[in-house]
């Protein structure tokens, strides 16, 4: 079997002919990925397999400028047939597009020339068969299904494992690759409430590294724990209350913020945050850095999709808003510079990489403990983010608190608050930072919001 | 320019690597070697392509091409499932036989395939992909015209074009052999108002497995597109805070069928049922919604976005009753739950592509009219909520709770609609909250083709639709506490 970095070299090679066929068909500019993967994932459900998936992937995806018109193609079809309509395509659709005088690659000078390696790729990741990843799903769930009897049914546990590799070349002179891997067990135990309904929640581990994982049992302990403890969920009644946010939840929102600070969304005005470098967009206990070179970092990257050298960004300082996160193209758009946040190498526009709300100083478990009164949120659903207006309404479920304790188990409510000022009134920050996704945050708390309930 | 756009799929006749039934009853053959109880082929190509205007001119058009098999093989209630994108034969058994490992048995005896007849539900003559993309181009660029006339405080106009042509071959170890031919077409244009620092976005879209003359229908013109999305966004800058708590809600139709595919219609999948795990489940012959309310899931809607002539299991859907006068009838199958639960298929076995395994997914679920004139509708109501636009939904199966977001919705105050409010979010209980169906208008709407449903990571595309809903209770989530 071919090593990691061969597998590398193959798909720059592959990448080099594709540049060079785009090139002498007339293209200006151009910019060739191409990957391949192989993935295998596994469900289990109440002790028996459901589902064994195993596949490898490939894909070549090009990006061919004729002076200042864009196209883009892929392909999945690696044989020279599909190749060389994937070249057509992407020259006959540069036609079509209509010249962009801010389109372009990089200069030659910005690009990365060499990187460290920031220890993605973990070849036990491959190692694991299917036959070890039913075991480990076997007993995360078994683990769940133990913990108590009020768990009676299972959605399933779930094992998956994927490795990759990725080359990108540029006619602008760039040259690189890497190889990454990620594993991943989730549980989703079922317990039975009144009046015909259920309770399911879960719990999941995720790494690169497969030593990294949290223990198959404790995955499972931790989901069975998550969904009994919403036993006899009931709504409450509608007011304003301090809101405390989980670190699995308060991800989510961290997620929403990041679409408001990448430069496509700044240009295109559907952000609330256009015009407010160096003013404050959060509480002073509130710093957000988005650092692409986090050794073994699930969102780390040696270089961006323009090429160039990835570099650690602090977006949020101390509550103030310091700087946007920039591609090549935002960055020309707005008249300042890249901060090296060209998103997925295939994609176009600025993406966060590893963005981070940074720990703060408080035990976690004492904040529901400092609070008199107010709704501790464990699960959110829904889409009810207006990026453009900043106005925000999600389903909610979790924890009542009462004289700092969780009093009883809170679902079918919705909590609202323009996030301006949701971030602006954070007043407790968490200790508790996962590095399991590439977004994270601790718990934390927003010292008053609208509960809708009864 | 001329177009250059191949849509042959290299598994077809004559194709490159031809997947005829020979070859198919030959790879079912080898899947099926260690004593599975069933396999299946699955076999797509599938172009896609999308042209996006923003500030006024088409900065990028894109294409992209997909192509593999998918084969599966059910033991019990196990699946082995392997894909590949390499479509050479030895690829293709090596698949048949990584799926085949599921089973630890005997090798089973072969089958045959014959070729199945499916219906015709979208029989676009011209598949857009073919069309000049110069004639998109001028969709895209009237839209954005149309926009800016209407009004000066338009500060930005996005507008875009997708579309994606889909050839599948289903292969069964039921003897089924088909192929069908799926195309799709998304128009959408969304623009940004601003007035005295205020910001809006509106939005408006549409299509569905139709060619270029959707564009020739009422109201579907690139200009009508853009004048309703500026409409949307000029009417939501005076948007005030929404109130909080529980009140009457009434729901445009169409759209708002969105509240089904959430509140009903996830639960009635039947791989929540066969596992237990609905709040649905074991209700079959039970009340769970008002009397007013029949449900049903139809992939028969002529060109629409959830239709389907066949699903990717090579099983025929028809309509299926799932709530009759507010009893629940039965489930959407796939194969796998159907031998569960021993009905036959209902044709809702879906997937996103070869690199997936099909789930009981919906296609068009509809709440079917009722005898209500919609202005009596908002005229019952004194204080409450009348949602137009809807942004999307989400449920927990498990307890039946959604939610979902209005992206324009206004006050109603002694029966008359007034105040745009801003971005509010409903949440209910399924059952629950179809119970408190209180009128149901005369005016059904099937939703013009926008949603994508996501499930277990798979997209694919549905339709909803319904008439003018009025719900005695539901959960409001403004942020105006003082205004109850």
């Amino acid at each position: 079997m071919a090593t990691k970095q061969e597998a590398v070299n193959a798909l720059l090679t592959l990448a080099d002919e594709v540049l060079a066929r785009l090139t002498a068909g007339g293209a200006t500019e151009a910019k060739v990925v191409a990957r391949s993967g192989q993935d295998l994932s596994v469900r289990v459900r109440l002790g028996e397999v459901e589902l064994v998936e195993e596949a490898g992937t490939r894909s070549i995806s090009v990006r061919a400028a004729k002076g200042k018109r864009i196209a883009t193609a892929s392909t999945s079809d690696l044989t020279s047939d599909g190749i060389t309509r994937l070249v057509n395509d992407a020259l006959e659709l540069c036609d079509l597009a209509q010249e962009d005088p801010f389109a372009g690659l990089p200069d030659a000078s910005a690009l990365a020339t060499g990187w460290d390696d920031l220890d993605l790729f973990d070849p036990a990741c491959d190692g694991v068969d299917a036959a070890q990843a039913v075991e480990r799903c076997k007993r995360a769930e078994r683990a769940a299904m133990d913990y108590d009897k009020r768990i009676t049914n299972s959605e399933g546990a779930s094992f998956g494992r994927v490795s990759g590799s990725f080359a990108m070349v540029t006619s602008g002179g760039f040259r690189g690759g890497y190889a990454g891997s990620y594993a991943s067990l989730s549980v989703s135990p079922v317990a039975d409430d009144e009046g015909g309904k259920k309770r399911t929640s879960g719990y999941w581990t995720a790494r690169r590294h497969l030593s990294k994982l949290d223990s198959d049992e404790s995955v499972g302990r931790e989901a069975a724990r998550r969904t009994l403890r919403m036993l006899g969920a009931k709504k409450v009644a509608t007011g304003s209350y301090p809101v405390v946010f989980e670190r699995d939840v308060a991800r989510s929102l961290l997620g929403h913020f990041a679409g408001c600070v990448v430069g496509d969304s700044i240009y295109r005005r559907s952000s609330y945050l256009i015009d407010r470098i160096g003013t404050r967009v959060a509480s002073s206990l509130v710093t957000i850095v988005d650092d692409p070179l986090i050794p073994g970092g699930p969102g780390s990257r040696p270089f961006d999709g323009d090429g160039l050298a990835s570099r650690r960004n602090v977006v949020v300082r101390d509550g103030m808003l310091e700087l946007y996160l920039l591609d090549t193209y935002s960055a020309r758009k707005l008249d300042s510079k890249s901060t090296a946040s060209a998103a997925g190498m295939t994609g176009t526009g600025a993406g966060t990489s590893n963005f981070v709300l940074q720990a703060g100083a408080t035990p976690a478990d004492s904040i529901v403990k400092q609070t008199k009164r107010g709704l501790y949120v464990t699960q959110m659903m829904g889409f009810g983010f207006n990026a453009v207006t900043g106005d925000f309404s999600r389903g909610a479920s979790g924890y009542w608190i009462e004289d700092g304790e969780l009093a009883f188990p809170v679902s079918e409510v919705t909590i609202s608050l323009n996030f301006d000022k949701l971030l602006q009134s954070i007043d407790l920050l968490g200790d508790d930072l996962d590095f399991k996704s590439s977004i994270a945050s601790p718990t934390f708390r927003v010292a008053e919001m609208t509960v809708a309930g009864t | 320019m001329s177009s250059t756009v191949s849509l042959k799929a290299p598994f077809s006749a004559g194709g490159a690597f031809e997947l005829d039934q020979e070859r198919c009853r030959k790879l079912l053959e080898v899947a099926l070697r260690k004593g599975g109880d069933a396999a299946d082929v699955y076999a797509e190509f599938a172009v896609g392509g999308s042209m996006v205007l923003e500030e006024g001119i088409v900065k990028s058009a894109s294409r992209g091409v997909s192509v593999g098999v998918g084969i599966r093989v059910r033991k019990g209630e196990a699946a082995g499932y392997a894909y590949t994108e390499d479509l050479s034969w030895d690829a293709l058994v090596r698949a048949a036989e990584t799926a085949a490992q599921i089973a630890q048995g005997a090798d089973v005896a072969p089958v045959d395939v014959t070729r199945r007849e499916i219906p015709s539900r979208y029989p676009v003559q011209t598949p857009s992909l073919l069309v000049s993309g110069l004639d998109k181009r001028e969709l895209l660029l009237r839209a954005d015209r149309a926009a800016r006339a209407e009004d000066a405080r338009i500060t930005r106009v996005e507008a875009s074009v997708a579309e994606s042509y889909r050839e599948v071959v289903v292969a069964t170890s039921a003897g089924v052999y088909v192929r069908d031919v799926q195309p799709m077409l998304r128009f959408g244009v969304r623009v940004i108002a601003e007035q005295n620092g205020k910001r809006q976005a509106g939005s408006s879209g549409g299509g569905g497995r139709v060619g270029m003359e959707y564009f020739s229908r009422a109201g579907k013109s690139p200009e009508e597109h853009a004048k309703e999305a500026v409409r949307s966004a000029l009417a939501m800058l005076d948007a005030r805070e929404a109130p909080a708590g529980e009140m009457e809600v009434v729901l445009a139709p169409g759209d708002s069928g969105v509240l089904l595919h959430e509140a009903v219609g996830h639960g009635l999948e039947a791989d929540f049922n066969r596992k237990g795990v609905s709040n649905y489940s074991g209700r079959v012959g039970k009340p769970v919604a008002s009397e007013l309310c029949t449900i049903v899931d139809d992939a028969d809607i002529a060109f629409g976005r959830g239709a389907v002539n066949v699903d990717d299991e090579g099983n025929i859907p028809n309509k299926s009753v799932l709530i009759e006068n507010g009893v629940l009838k039965g489930y959407m199958h796939d194969a796998h739950s159907a031998k569960h639960f021993g009905v036959e298929p209902t044709g809702n076995g879906r997937r996103e592509s070869f690199r997936s395994v099909p789930l009981p997914r919906m296609t068009n679920t509809l709440l079917l009219a009722g005898s209500s004139d919609p202005e009596e509708i908002v005229r019952s109501v004194t204080r409450g909520i009348f949602a137009r636009r809807f942004g999307g939904g989400q449920v927990d199966i498990a307890s039946g709770d959604f939610v979902f977001s209005i992206a324009e919705a206004y006050l109603i105050e002694d029966g008359k609609i007034t105040a745009p409010l801003k971005d509010v979010n409903l949440i209910g209980n399924g059952p629950e909250a179809l119970s408190k169906v209180t009128m149901l208008g005369n005016d059904l709407q099937i939703s013009d083709g926008i949603w994508t449903c996501g499930k277990d990571g798979q997209s694919v595309p549905v339709g909803v639709g319904c008439p003018t809903i009025k719900i005695s209770g539901m959960t409001v989530g403004g942020t105006d506490v003082a205004k109850r």
